[in-house]
């Protein structure tokens, strides 16, 4: 006798998934809707105070800032992440090239962090470089600003854009830039008229890996950032830990989850219905001299496309 | 006669320790259709691109019209290329892989449609412009690949192997089709192929390479009647080789020594010595084979014992083995008026006679 075991193959996964995802997302939701207790915690009564209390405009700008950094290195790592996928896609050893992108893995993030202060702060390894050759004898402030939050992420998720990006650039067909070449257009044409659509499914996977981390970053503007350079992450710790607001800290981090969830299903998945839409038009299917309002719209849409991907 | 001539001088072109060319010159005219055959290395794929402006030459020059291309980018040239693997652009329709080169040059949007759809129908493909190509068969993204190469209306078509990915009918019907283009625009195609039988029967003229160097270059019926080295005669269709020595000459007419098949009369206008040793073949269609003995101006006949018939619906290709050991193939036509003559079969004894004009000598060095 067959049996279907179908459901029984599924249910580890369902049973990981709903312990540790759902179970935790479902308490966090609930936290958000209780009264908050008096030395954290929370009390069994319903108030929807925390979800009130968001409304304030510090938190808001703490938010738009957060958003304005995250889209700062997620652009930033996409734009050194294109050429350095190209670079280990096209060379002879790819390997190895490989092995140095993944190595600092091997280091604990936090540890890495340090590293970077050990770097750059004060009395860091460059600054004592540079007092050394008696070039600036105060030194520089490198860390403890936005700028150095930004570059520090860029570093830390460098290579998660890198890795998709390589993968889809490595099964690219480069005769179609030599086709692009001949056909015309110049070499920086040939990349972003037909390689960047054509690896488009990698920019939009390093996209999600990169900007949802950063979105969420906690450690690096804690430790290399200054006082403004707080993001929704340090918020709502500061809530959980300090300020003690339990149902404030879950209202914030449920309106980030949607916020990221909205901000993924723009971005991945506007692109396939677009497509759709010109693929349902058939020039050769309308009526004589009709067809110019098609035509109209052709080269509109490459517009489209091409801005979609400047923002990629 | 549209479209550019082409003229090769000694370009020369190595990659790491491998050399591509040696050397190589050619003068390929306005409007002709042209084409490199070579088994694969040899070079031909090499000489295209740097034709196209994919690779610079390490010496020598190439000149469309009269004036010297190097330096130039692909785009900068006036010639456009059909890739062997089509090259066609996934993201885009059919339409817009064809418009492609007209959007590069901010054509105005109507005239694109104009040229687009006539582009199209030049390859006969109106009813696909919507379809993305991997909705397309191979041929159908042939068709697309060459209407975008002409779109540009180039002086040049460069094509790199463009039927190699078809099948065996196919191939032949898209040739044919080619052809019809070539006659249409009327421009110059240089077409790389490794495959004989389609350059001999669309090319005006034909270079033959081998190992970097140009062997020869002519029409197909020269290079198949008239191999100029024991390589093309053997890399062009089906042939005898004999290797033998000279023992007299009268006029034109040697007699010839040849291990094996005892001596042979050639009837060729290459000046040889007595006592050289040379090179001669005979296409095996130029060979009679018979039960009875030949009689008639064959001057050749050797007697022999059929070794292998091949049976090829329209022909029989045999394989004899012949008094002295050496072995000879032969075809001969199953035309109707063969139907009273006798099969001849394996192990039948045969005679094969040939005549001295059929011999050609493609090498000789003196003994």
């Amino acid at each position: 006798m067959k049996r279907n075991l179908g459901p029984a193959y599924v249910a580890p996964q369902a049973l990981w998934l709903t312990i540790f995802f759902a179970a935790p997302l479902l308490i966090i939701v609930a936290y958000s809707f209780l009264r908050k207790g008096l030395y954290g915690g929370v009390e069994t009564s319903f108030s929807i105070q925390a979800w009130a209390d968001i409304a304030n405009p510090t938190l808001l700008k703490v938010t738009l800032k957060t958003l304005w950094v995250s889209l700062a290195a997620t652009i930033i790592i996409i734009l050194l992440a294109l050429p350095c996928g190209y670079s280990i896609a096209r060379s002879k050893n790819q390997a190895l090239r490989l092995f140095l992108v993944i190595v600092p893995f091997w280091t604990n993030f936090l540890v890495r962090i340090y590293a970077w202060i050990s770097i750059l702060g004060n009395e860091g390894f460059v600054n004592q470089a540079l007092r050394f050759l008696g070039l600036k004898a105060e030194g520089f402030q490198f860390l403890y600003n936005q700028g150095a939050v930004v570059f520090v992420l860029v570093y830390m998720y460098l290579p998660y854009a890198i890795l998709p990006l390589f993968s889809t650039i490595d099964k690219f067909d480069f005769t179609l830039l030599e086709a692009a070449r001949d056909l015309g257009s110049t070499r920086m044409q040939s990349y972003t008229k037909v390689m960047l659509p054509n690896i488009k499914g990698g920019v939009i996977t390093a996209v999600l890996f990169t900007f949802i981390p950063i979105f969420g970053a906690y450690a690096v503007p804690l430790l290399i950032g200054g006082k403004d350079s707080y993001m929704l992450g340090n918020v709502i710790a500061d809530q959980l830990t300090k300020t003690r607001n339990w149902p404030l800290a879950s209202a914030i981090s449920m309106s980030m989850t949607l916020l990221t969830a909205i901000a993924v299903f723009l971005f991945a998945f506007k692109k396939p219905k677009e497509q759709q839409a010109v693929k349902d038009i058939d020039p050769l299917s309308l009526p004589n001299g009709k067809t110019i309002g098609f035509f109209h719209r052709g080269p509109g849409q490459g517009k489209k496309k091409t801005s979609g991907k400047g923002v990629a | 006669m549209k479209g550019s001539d082409v003229t090769v001088s000694n370009v020369s072109k190595s990659f790491g320790g491998f050399t591509a060319l040696k050397d190589v010159s050619l003068e390929i005219k306005k409007g002709e259709f042209y084409s490199l055959l070579g088994p694969s290395g040899c070079g031909k794929t090499t000489l295209l691109r740097a034709i196209a402006g994919f690779e610079d030459p390490d010496s020598g020059t190439i000149l469309i019209d009269g004036s010297d291309v190097s330096g130039l980018s692909p785009d900068k040239r006036h010639c456009n290329t059909v890739f062997q693997s089509y090259a066609l652009f996934p993201h885009l329709t059919v339409f817009e892989n064809v418009a492609f080169p007209l959007r590069i040059k901010k054509t105005p949007t109507r005239l694109i449609k104009e040229l687009v759809m006539k582009h199209l129908s030049l390859v006969q493909l109106e009813g696909h412009a919507e379809k993305k190509p991997s909705q397309l068969s191979g041929g159908q993204k042939q068709r697309v690949a060459i209407a975008r190469a002409l779109i540009n209306e180039p002086s040049v078509l460069l094509l790199d192997e463009p039927l190699s990915a078809l099948d065996a009918k196919l191939r032949q019907h898209m040739l044919m089709e080619l052809d019809s283009i070539h006659d249409k625009v009327g421009i110059t195609f240089i077409y790389v192929t490794h495959d004989q039988q389609e350059a001999l029967s669309v090319s005006d003229r034909i270079a033959v390479m081998n190992a970097g160097l140009v062997l020869q270059v002519g029409s197909p019926q020269q290079i198949y009647e008239n191999p100029a080295t024991e390589f093309v005669a053997r890399f062009i269709g089906e042939t005898n080789i004999f290797r033998g020595k000279v023992l007299s000459r009268k006029g034109t007419l040697n007699v010839i020594e040849v291990e094996s098949f005892g001596q042979l009369l050639v009837d060729d206008e290459t000046p040889v010595e007595v006592g050289d040793t040379i090179v001669v073949t005979i296409r095996p269609e130029k060979i009679r084979i018979s039960n009875d003995e030949p009689s008639g101006d064959e001057l050749n006949a050797v007697r022999g014992v059929v070794e292998e018939p091949v049976y090829s619906g329209f022909q029989t290709k045999y394989i004899v083995r012949v008094e002295g050991g050496g072995r000879l193939t032969t075809f001969r036509q199953h035309a109707n008026w063969s139907e009273g003559i006798p099969d001849i079969e394996w192990k039948d004894e045969v005679f094969l006679s040939f005549s001295a004009r059929d011999l050609v000598i493609v090498e000789k060095s003196p003994g």
